[in-house]
């Protein structure tokens, strides 16, 4: 049956339109599926099946569900104002001044998200924790004590240390572009100081912060790791995983909460979009971009070290905090650990490699799996006349305003029954819906590597190739997939990196030990006062992970760069 | 309307000097600009004249040296505080705000009570003929459009200078004629003392009533567009302001008081009466006129011959290069319907009327 409907296409179209169609399935079955199902329990009487709001009426009539919805809206408002706190000044020195500290300051764009949040939750509670190192030092040089770690606040910081670069990123990204006549032509019609800011550079880099700003919001509101971590339950997210993991995919309260933060997550992503919308101010011309920047006098620049010091040392102390925690014997009331020692490190090599080495299967097919998809979907979209086939590129670019706790749980839920055949087990509990669950979640990064990658590939050079007798098929495998490899690498690490330390979404899917991924070994062992350590250890090796891979995503990206600046010069140069 | 704004104001440039760190942009400029005159600052890019510009308007590095507005030395003020105009060559129209808006906004800068706002805000979209599109934002905007919009909001402020960066250089060549003649009309109008940068030498002579010719950050010549053309005091503003045919070569009066040239490949060119300065023998392809080989001189020309290398036809003239013992020899010959054209490789005579041909200085 598949194949009349495909003779309606060309011969030329029928091999991107049978991948087409098999993408296609794939996100249905693993994304449309899923979330769809969730929803729909979400207004299902549990008992007789019809449609109903009875669920959301009791969702709102119990007080610990409508504290947690409070406290999640709370946590994630306030992640993002200190996220702008500590973001402003950093995105404001490097674009306003000429500033020395400005390699630093790129570096601090990038040390927290090689961490998982989750990750540096515990270290950030020895170190600023009621009994912490900090809080140890206060009370006993100056006599008082900060709350810093206390209930809600312990998450708002974490989430803040970790996001802001989201911010930092967005904001100096928008001032960067803004084009220096802008500011000028006000000058030269009479503004300047405070006014010219308020008017003209303020709203011109406006939608830069809130596209920012939207995206830390949605991240922390969804975040699972970061809370149960820090025992924190009275959040949106854990109370779905608690309800799920301690009551069962029939309670409905889980589904209800899903629905909520999908709905945030749309919201947000929805408000990003419309503050981004026809307000493409990057409008850099001739004259060179960026704002006019000064020197700083000496004052000030002792002023911005120290901000840039400060701001460093909080951002780094998750990973000094952990890198103490996993070579540390004890560590409890006091300012660093008793003694250090590598027993921590043989403990997590003795008995519990299988973390790493599932984490290694894992995220590597998910990957690969990612760059294939991304890499064919990228062509459909911009190489072929496919109807529909946008909506491939709207489908996978949809898994970014699905939580991971909620495809965990449209996972269990849908594929809890289903048996795959030969070995005989529901896929939910098959380890290979984990890998398909990191696929699906990083996907749309990948997607967006693979786009860029291809968008930069000019047509004119497959045309080439066509006239000198390549076949469709082989004018991509020959020049349109080596022309992409930068981005499609790039994509690869880049999900790899990330899928190697997904929680939200494989904490719900683990059905035993001995299937769990590094996220999943390091959230058991942090369970435990005694297994902190090794759970510090297994932590610097996933920071490790993702440092390197972000570090070689890194490279490729600059070496493809540098290799198409290259090549235009050859191209304009003509035979030299 | 806002015609007839009466503060338009003179500039005099003393001594100017400026550099981006180690590279020295502005060397040592002296200019004097009338005021209500209209004055183009030409020259190839990098040769410093947008620099220049923006040191007027209070941008870029601090210059030594003087800039005089009105006979007062604004340049230790700060670019807001100049009330000199200028048109970016971006237009730099903020898209944040809507057309009206960013015509508002010099006024509101400089506390203008709101309703003479309105009213001069309208006049002067009245006068660039886009009343309508005030509450368009500058992405709905045509080209054209946006550098009327970008216009409008730097005379409304009713500035003492205004300056343009290269104003047309965004747009297509029509609407860049129509552009320039309406920029024109529109100082007439205003009787504004307005600076023009541009690249383009048609731009210049057909706008302005005296211009300045940049190089390497030195003025190299000002005066007006016929005058520069006709007397360029060296080879760059010779070259720069059109085609010239260029010969190197030695100077030599004879017993009879008129002065010889010889060129480098031996071309003898009787100059007449000796010519005020040394230099090289400068001529125009459309001064030369040829015929086929054995025509007679007339008097007072100086005829070479040689033998057509290549053709060209543009339609209303058709260009020859003539090779001339080595030389080669541009003749713009005006296309008449019918006439008969050159073969390449025919031998033909050159003449050129003596009074055509200038001695300019520099090598």
């Amino acid at each position: 049956m598949k194949t009349s409907t495909l003779t309606a296409f060309s011969s030329v179209e029928r091999g991107p339109a049978i991948a087409g169609l098999m993408i296609a399935v794939f996100l249905l079955l693993f994304l449309i599926v899923p979330v769809g199902q969730v929803i729909f329990v979400a207004f299902q009487d549990p008992n007789t099946g019809a449609f109903t709001l009875i669920n959301f009426a009791d969702f709102f009539g119990n007080s610990l569900f409508v504290e947690s919805f409070f406290n999640s809206f709370y946590v994630a408002s306030m992640s993002v104002i200190v996220a702008s706190i500590i973001a402003m000044p950093l995105a404001y020195f490097t674009t306003r001044f000429n500033f020395s500290g400005a390699l630093l300051i790129q570096t601090l764009g990038i040390i927290p998200l090689i961490m998982p949040p989750f990750v540096g939750a515990v270290a950030m509670q020895l170190l600023f924790g009621s009994n912490g190192s900090i809080n140890l030092l206060l009370e006993e040089h100056l006599g008082f004590t900060i709350p810093f770690m206390e209930g809600l606040n312990g998450v708002i910081l974490v989430e803040s240390v970790h996001y802001f670069p989201f911010i930092l990123i967005n904001l100096s990204a928008a001032l960067n572009n803004i084009d220096r006549a802008m500011e000028e032509s006000a000058q030269n019609l009479g503004a300047h100081g405070t006014r010219l800011f308020r008017r003209i550079v303020f709203p011109l880099a406006m939608p830069g912060y809130v596209a920012g700003a939207a995206l830390v919001f949605i991240k922390v509101f969804d975040d699972l790791g970061t809370p149960l971590l820090l025992n924190i339950n009275n959040m949106l997210a854990p109370q779905a995983y608690l309800r799920i993991s301690s009551i069962g995919i029939a309670d409905p309260m889980g589904y209800v909460i899903s629905v909520i933060l999908v709905g945030f997550s749309l919201l947000s992503l929805w408000i990003s979009l419309l503050a981004l919308k026809d307000k493409d101010y990057a409008t850099v011309q001739k004259g060179g971009g960026g704002l006019m920047r000064r020197d700083l006098r000496t004052w000030e620049k002792v002023g911005c070290y120290g901000v840039v010091i400060l701001i460093l040392l909080l951002v780094l102390s998750p990973h000094i905090g952990l890198t103490l925690l996993s070579f540390g014997t004890v560590w409890s009331f006091a300012v660093i650990p008793d003694g250090f020692t590598f027993d921590h490190y043989t403990t997590v090599f003795d008995t519990a490699s299988q973390y790493i080495t599932n984490t290694l299967l894992y995220a590597g097919i998910a990957a690969l799996l990612d760059v294939v998809l991304a890499t064919s979907i990228a062509y459909i979209v911009w190489r072929t006349k496919l109807v529909g086939r946008k909506w491939l590129d709207y489908g996978a670019t949809a898994a970014l305003a699905v939580p991971g706790v909620v495809l965990g749980i449209g996972y269990l839920r849908t594929y809890h029954s289903f048996d795959v055949p030969i070995i005989n087990e529901p896929l939910a509990s098959w380890w290979v819906i984990i890998v398909i669950a990191m696929t699906i979640r990083r996907l749309p990064y990948a997607l967006r590597a693979c786009v860029a990658a291809i968008q930069q590939v000019s047509v004119m050079l497959e045309e080439a190739a066509e006239n000198l007798g390549a076949t469709k098929g082989r004018t991509v495998w020959r020049i349109v997939v080596p022309l992409m490899s930068g981005g499609i690498l790039a994509g690869f690490v880049t999900s790899f990196a990330t899928a190697s330390v997904e929680l939200s979404a494989t904490i719900m899917l683990v059905a035993k030990d001995s299937d769990a991924p590094l996220a999943f070994g390091i959230y058991e062992f942090m369970q435990s006062t005694s297994g902190r350590g090794p759970g510090a250890a297994l932590g610097i090796i996933a920071v490790l992970f993702v440092g390197i891979g972000t570090y070689f995503s890194h490279v490729i990206i600059e070496r493809s760069k540098k290799l198409r600046e290259s090549n235009s010069i050859v191209a304009e140069g003509g035979t030299t | 309307m806002t015609a007839n704004i009466g503060n338009s104001a003179g500039v005099v440039i003393n001594d100017l000097n400026l550099s981006f760190g180690e590279t020295h942009v502005l060397k040592g400029v002296n200019l004097s600009i009338e005021a209500g005159e209209f004055f183009a600052f030409l020259g190839p890019s990098g040769s410093g004249k947008s620099t220049l510009l923006r040191a007027i308007a209070g941008f870029g590095p601090r210059p030594t040296g003087r800039i005089l507005i009105d006979g007062e030395d604004i340049a230790d003020q700060p670019p807001w505080k100049r009330n000199v105009g200028m048109v970016f060559q971006s237009y730099a129209l903020w898209p944040h705000m809507t057309v009206h808006k960013n015509v508002a906004f010099g006024l509101e800068e400089r506390g203008v009570p709101a309703p003479e706002i309105k009213r001069r805000v309208d006049a002067v979209l009245d006068m660039v003929g886009l009343i309508d599109l005030a509450e368009r934002r500058p992405s709905q905007l045509s080209g054209g459009q946006q550098q009327r919009i970008a216009l409008a909001r730097t005379v409304v402020v009713e500035p003492k200078v205004l300056l343009l960066d290269e104003p047309l250089s965004n747009l297509d060549a029509n609407l860049r004629v129509q552009m320039r003649r309406e920029i024109r009309d529109l100082q007439k109008e205003l009787r504004l003392t307005t600076i023009f940068v541009t690249h383009d030498q048609e731009e210049a002579n057909t706008t302005s009533d005296r211009m300045a010719v940049l190089d390497e950050g030195v003025i190299q010549q000002v005066g007006a567009p016929v005058e520069l053309y006709d007397k360029p005091s060296n080879l760059f503003v010779a070259n720069f302001l059109g085609s010239a045919n260029v010969l190197q070569g030695k100077m030599s009066v004879g017993k009879d008081r008129k002065c010889k040239f010889q060129s480098e490949n031996g071309v003898a060119i009787n100059l007449g009466a000796q010519p005020p300065n040394e230099g090289a023998v400068v001529f125009r392809p459309q001064n030369v006129r040829i015929s086929k080989a054995g025509t007679n001189c007339k008097a007072g020309n100086v005829q070479f011959q040689g033998t057509v290398g290549h053709m060209e036809f543009h339609g209303n003239i058709v260009r020859y290069g003539v090779d001339v013992s080595g030389h080669l020899i541009l003749i713009d010959e005006t296309h008449q319907r019918g006439s008969v054209l050159f073969d390449i490789g025919a031998s033909v005579d050159l003449q050129v009327k003596q009074g055509q041909i200038m001695v300019v200085p520099g090598h």
